[in-house]
């Protein structure tokens, strides 16, 4: 039987994540909490818009109101990594080997681990940013699109064209294919494999009933899950051609109650779904078999995250009420 | 904190007006005055807001056309991406305040409000403020189609800088201002300097008030005519003294003819009728919000139906339309039906003419 332990905090949560096997709260006011012989704050920033876990670190790196730029160590020490006066900061990514990016306006920076940055210009906002699981290349999602660039390289970017507001931009863990979050209620997908030359295979998921506001992809990446629906509406990648002419599975469907949140656990293949009223269930992709990890709290999940050996699932929610899941207890 | 999830939404107050006209110096005002309330402020560019408030967010317009088809249906990316951000931790602020560019389209602000989900469900947008130049309006509305839309789309209008035009020229101005928007509330200001409970909190887009606190909408016949000509230069009307008190619905002018100014594009068209049949009238309003939506601004109407004890009050931006119950007539009330439209190449006849055919005829009255 799965047993909460619950954090009580004040307001919103903008993301969770575990360092080692320490479990961090980033609250929206700009304090980020842990879980370390006891809970733990810093003040991180003036006002915290994104916070994403490093994997090759084993960081955080948040952005915030006040423009900047932070990475936060597992004892909770922060280190400056840019200051951008009056700028919002609200996209933020991980790279390779200690590289960061992020946005803010039309341009995207990159501050390489020797401290040079670079940067990359669009003609739109940047709305979203993320590394290529291999080599050096990120991609920006903007207006009608999403531009490939590599960092290390000048030159013109690859530009993968879709009419629409784009929101945010995930790689598949394989590197074969390019998903957009979009304005309206639907995912965009690119196979970026096909043979040069040959037309762009493009991927449309739509259906949805809201907008898709967050993703996660399962272990090796064979599925995407996303939430936008009231029920987390999974998508199978296993296939050269992903999930074109395929249909997604509906899983913890419930009446009325929307997914918010989804995370893919890191070893099964099963998927942590957040719903509006703060309900948390886990349930399978083989037989949609579901178990309740949380009963409804005080507001919808905003962020959940597993540990790295999946035992541990750490939870936030709009209202404040947080906690870890232990599902092996 | 449940609250924080069923809280009333936060209202919004879209300032818009071209470059000088005085956008700066009215927020610079609502920011320094003793009232109490706190405001979140978006704005393009900094500027000149001498104001130290950590409240003030900076945001590049970003237009996104939805891909429905629908060219008129755009909103405002940056607004959105803001005001999602601002809303995590809604107990900083009362209120949000949007400042636009000069040369921005109202319409993409405004129709953010109605179509992101997001946005919907935590704020309401309050009412649409334009400030207008007194001095160079004639000169903007010959080189700006911009100029005219801030103007047909606003819900209240602020004629400033009126200390810098004769009274002859200010009123030539009002009319003006008049023709483009015949349901705005005008108030005429020097230095951006006005009571701001006319411009904050107006409940504009508000079905419940929106037309509650305006007792003369679009009233043609029990109101006085007094002010609907140009005054001439021994006019002693009470608007020439700038007694605030007497402003407001007191200067509904109801002659929409043709312009006096040959720039003036934008139309209105106001419909009145009888008792309304609903099974005529909503597939009508659908109808006409569907084909003239690129042409129309905004409509506005209170509607009586046949057998309803209570009036109907719509509103709509281009094609978006929303309608609802408002109060039951009172005793007395005459039971009629108003509708306006602010927009181009309106076709008036037939606007006329199959809102008339709306109409409830007496046997449909003993049906209901």
């Amino acid at each position: 039987m799965p047993t909460v332990a619950p954090l009580d905090l004040e307001g919103h949560v903008a993301g969770v994540a575990f360092l080692g096997e320490v479990p961090f709260f980033a609250e929206s006011s700009g304090l980020i909490h842990r879980l370390d012989h006891g809970h733990k704050t810093v003040k991180a920033h003036d006002g915290l818009l994104c916070c994403v876990r490093d994997e090759a670190t084993d960081t955080l790196l948040t952005g915030g109101e006040d423009g900047k730029v932070l990475r936060v160590k597992a004892d909770g020490t922060t280190t400056e990594i840019a200051s951008v006066p009056r700028k919002w900061i609200s996209q933020v990514a991980a790279g390779p080997q200690g590289s960061v990016g992020y946005a803010y306006g039309k341009t995207a920076h990159v501050r390489l681990a020797d401290g040079s940055v670079k940067d990359f210009t669009e003609e739109r906002t940047v709305e979203g940013i993320a590394f290529a699981p291999k080599g050096m290349r990120i991609a920006l999602a903007r207006y009608n699109g999403v531009s490939l660039h590599w960092v290390a390289m000048a030159g013109q970017p690859t530009a993968l064209e879709w009419k629409g507001a784009h929101t945010g931009v995930t790689f598949s863990p394989d590197g074969r294919f390019v998903v957009t979050t979009m304005q309206e209620n639907a995912l965009h997908g690119w196979k970026l494999d096909t043979k040069p030359g040959a037309e762009t295979r493009h991927m449309r998921m739509t259906g949805y009933p809201a907008k898709v506001k967050s993703t996660s992809w399962s272990v090796k990446g064979k599925w995407l899950a996303s939430s936008g629906a009231p029920a987390a509406i999974v998508w199978p990648f296993q296939a050269k051609d992903g999930p074109m002419g395929k249909a997604p599975l509906e899983l913890g469907t419930r009446a009325n109650i929307m997914v918010t949140q989804v995370a893919c656990h890191p070893v099964e293949e099963i998927a942590a779904i957040g719903y509006a009223d703060g309900m948390i269930l886990v349930v399978r992709f083989a037989d949609s078999k579901e178990v309740l990890l949380r009963r409804p709290g005080k507001g919808a999940i905003t962020a959940m995250a597993w540990s790295k050996n999946g035992r541990q699932l750490a939870f936030g929610s709009e209202a404040g009420d947080c906690g870890v899941v232990d599902i092996a207890a | 904190m449940t609250e924080a999830t069923t809280a009333k939404p936060i209202p919004v107050t879209v300032l818009t007006g071209y470059l000088g006209a005085g956008k700066t110096t009215l927020l610079n005002r609502i920011l320094s005055e003793n009232h109490g309330r706190k405001y979140a402020v978006i704005v393009n560019e900094f500027g000149e807001i001498g104001i130290d408030n950590d409240l003030i967010v900076e945001s590049d317009e970003e237009i996104y056309e939805m891909n429905n088809g629908c060219v008129c249906c755009t909103v405002r990316g940056d607004l959105i991406r803001v005001v999602e951000g601002l809303m995590r931790r809604p107990g900083r602020f009362d209120a949000i305040i949007v400042e636009t560019t000069g040369l921005a389209d109202p319409v993409p602000v405004a129709q953010t409000f109605f179509m992101d989900d997001d946005v919907r469900a935590k704020t309401e947008l309050d009412a649409v403020v334009a400030l207008v130049d007194a001095k160079h309006l004639p000169l903007r509305l010959k080189d700006s189609r911009e100029a005219e839309d801030q103007i047909a789309f606003a819900d209240v209008v602020l004629l400033n800088k009126t200390d810098l035009v004769t009274p002859e020229e200010l009123a030539k101005v009002e009319a003006t201002v008049r023709v483009i928007n015949p349901t705005a509330r005008i108030h005429r200001t020097e230095r951006s300097e006005i009571d701001l409970t006319k411009v904050l909190d107006q409940g504009a887009f508000n079905l419940e008030r929106a037309l509650e606190n305006d007792p003369h909408f679009l009233d043609q016949d029990d109101h006085d005519h007094d002010h609907d000509h140009a005054c001439g230069p021994d006019c002693t009307h009470d608007h020439h003294h700038h007694d605030h008190d007497h402003h407001g619905h007191d200067h509904h002018h109801h002659d929409h003819g043709p312009s006096p100014i040959h720039d003036v594009t934008v139309q209105s068209v106001s419909l009145r009728g009888g008792e309304m049949n609903p099974d005529r009238f909503f597939p009508w309003i659908q109808k006409i919000t569907q084909t003239e939506g690129p042409n129309i601004l905004r409509l506005k109407g209170i509607i009586a139906f046949k057998g309803d004890e209570e009036r109907y009050v719509v509103q709509g931006v281009h094609m978006i339309i929303e309608g609802d119950h408002q109060r039951r007539w009172k005793d007395g009330e005459k039971r009629e039906s108003r509708l306006v439209f602010i927009g181009r190449e309106l076709d008036r006849e037939k606007l006329e003419r199959t809102f008339k055919a709306c109409e409830a005829t007496p046997a449909e009255a003993a049906a209901h």
